[in-house]
């Protein structure tokens, strides 16, 4: 059993520059990909009203997406939405989408 | 790669599954000159389907992902109630698989699917190609339990539209529409639950109803249906009294609006409330996983899939997994926006699972639009998470629009629908 258990460890330790995601999905990425569906594909907008996400500046968003959440800002649904998400996660989502190229 | 604890665990874990052999899989990946990656079959280029195929790419190129869906379009139903009510043209709703093909290298086959053998791992096409597989994802839609109302079958549908599978049966009844005698009565029977899109039938009723104000306004539209209550009910309600006035009457369950009976040469409906003769019927059968569901084993008593719902994979055959309407998804409505998210999750736990990744623990989101009027736009919305093995909506997010919205308001919801179409089908198809 050990010795099988060493061959796996190896194989996935090889596997690396084969792979495009070398640490995995992460929840922040996978989460984000939900809100393409109405922001737009990799959050860039294809003509529609809802704005673009991608490039976002990251403090911004965070403060934004706070300001929804607290009722601040007015919204139609992101209100609705964004009391889904913790502080954290809005940060890690912001970051997220400030990586993505406008 | 960084081995935690966690990954490690499921890497020791994966080991056992596949003793005593190594999985080829992981054989495949030690060798990193081989370029060929794991192969995955998806059957059905729906929301789901598509969506899975185009994100299993992106988040590894390696996997050879080959999508089977027998048409070579795709007409979507979220927008096809925009469709009849002249509101879209046609082409504006169907999509094509090209830049599936051609950009993200999918490999579109279209046929139908024969048969499944999970346990050889292979797909036996019509034409009588076998595809092997490592994973398979099912992602089949909806079939109706057309027994469950005398009188109506498959067979009529050409007379009596059910349209809730976009396509021919939308093109039938935007001609009847069109045709229906001035002053008229459009009878429509939504399913009882669960069924596809909650607020679909509703959102039929306000488009019917905006192209009857304008081109044959003393026409009347009679919902009988198989339930209490429906999805934003109360925003339908008031939307209809205030953009229809009484040209819409909707009789609940409780007041015997299930339809148990049609005649089809006279377009007659039977149910507890009346007998009544439509010059339109629009009958939306109570619904089930679709047919290939069925032949390969997937279902469950509820005529559904049970899955786990953090991965898909079928609770009754492993290494298949299945999205969309046809799976339980916890408390994920059976919509177009859950089955893509549902294609993003199970394409996320697939690509884990091949590089014996910890799974992404992310939340999910469903929104559905609806048009009361070209003008007035009404959502529903919630965020999800995994709570104790199942798909749970997060305390305190979601819920629907506020009811005596502002003109401005509804304006700005009806832009976003439009936007969230445009959104949407260019994130599975057109981009």
């Amino acid at each position: 059993m050990k010795k099988r258990i060493h061959v796996l460890v190896a194989a996935a330790v090889l596997a690396v520059p084969t792979i495009s995601y070398s640490a995995g999905i992460s929840d922040a990425e996978l989460s984000a990909t939900t809100c393409f569906s109405c922001h737009g594909p990799e959050g860039k907008n294809v003509g529609g009203a809802i704005p673009a996400l991608a490039g976002y500046p990251e403090k911004v968003m965070v403060e934004q997406l706070k300001n929804f959440k607290s009722g601040k800002r007015p919204s139609t649904v992101m209100q609705r939405h964004i009391k889904g998400y913790s502080d954290a996660e809005i940060e890690d989502l912001a970051r997220y989408f400030s990586t993505l190229k406008p | 790669m960084k081995m935690n604890r966690r990954t490690l665990i499921k890497a020791m874990a994966a080991a056992g599954a596949t003793v005593p052999m190594i999985s080829p899989l992981s054989a495949r990946a030690m060798s990193s000159n081989d370029s060929s990656g794991p192969k995955v079959v998806v059957i059905g280029g729906g929301f789901g389907g598509a969506t899975c195929a185009k994100y299993l790419k992106r988040f590894d190129k390696q996997i050879e992902v080959t999508l089977v869906e027998p048409k070579k379009t795709y007409m979507t139903c979220p927008g096809s109630n925009w469709y009849l009510a002249g509101l879209v043209d046609s082409d504006t709703i169907t999509h094509s698989y090209s830049v599936l093909a051609d950009k993200h290298d999918v490999n579109v086959i279209h046929q139908s699917v024969n048969a499944i053998d999970a346990q050889a791992k292979t797909v036996k096409l019509d034409n009588g190609d076998v595809l092997k597989y490592d994973r398979l994802v099912v992602s089949p839609g909806i079939d109706f339990k057309y027994e469950m109302i005398e009188g109506y079958s498959e067979e009529v549908i050409d007379q009596i539209p059910h349209a809730y599978q976009a396509g021919p049966q939308t093109e039938i009844l935007y001609e009847q529409i069109r045709d229906m005698k001035p002053g008229g009565t459009f009878v429509i029977a939504p399913p009882p639950n669960p069924f596809r899109c909650p607020p679909g039938p509703y959102e039929r009723v306000s488009m019917v109803a905006s192209y009857f104000k304008k081109y044959n306004p003393t026409a009347k539209i009679l919902v009988l249906d198989a339930k209490n209550k429906f999805s934003k009910m109360g925003l339908f309600v008031e939307g209809w009294k205030q953009e229809y006035g009484d040209m819409i009457t909707w009789i609940g369950a409780m007041d015997g609006g299930t339809v148990k009976k049609v005649d089809v040469a006279t377009k007659t409906v039977y149910s507890d409330y009346d007998t009544v003769q439509a010059d339109v019927l629009n009958i939306i059968p109570p619904q089930k996983a679709g047919k290939l569901a069925f032949t390969a084993g997937l279902t469950d008593d509820s005529g559904w899939c049970p899955v786990n719902q953090e991965t898909f994979e079928s609770s009754i055959h492993r290494g298949i997994h299945v999205i969309g309407d046809a799976s339980i998804a916890g408390k994920m409505p059976k919509s177009g926006h859950s089955a893509s998210s549902q294609g993003k999750m199970c394409a996320a736990a697939i690509v884990s699972h091949f590089h014996n990744w910890a799974m992404p623990r992310p939340k999910n989101v469903n929104t559905c639009y609806s048009l009361v009027a070209e003008d007035y736009g009404i959502s529903v919305a919630a965020v999800y998470e995994m709570k104790d093995g199942k798909i749970d909506m997060v305390p305190g997010a979601g819920g629907v629009s506020p009811s005596a919205g502002s003109v401005q308001q509804h304006k700005q919801e009806a832009d976003y629908a439009r936007g969230w179409y445009k959104s949407i089908t260019a994130d599975i198809w057109n981009s």
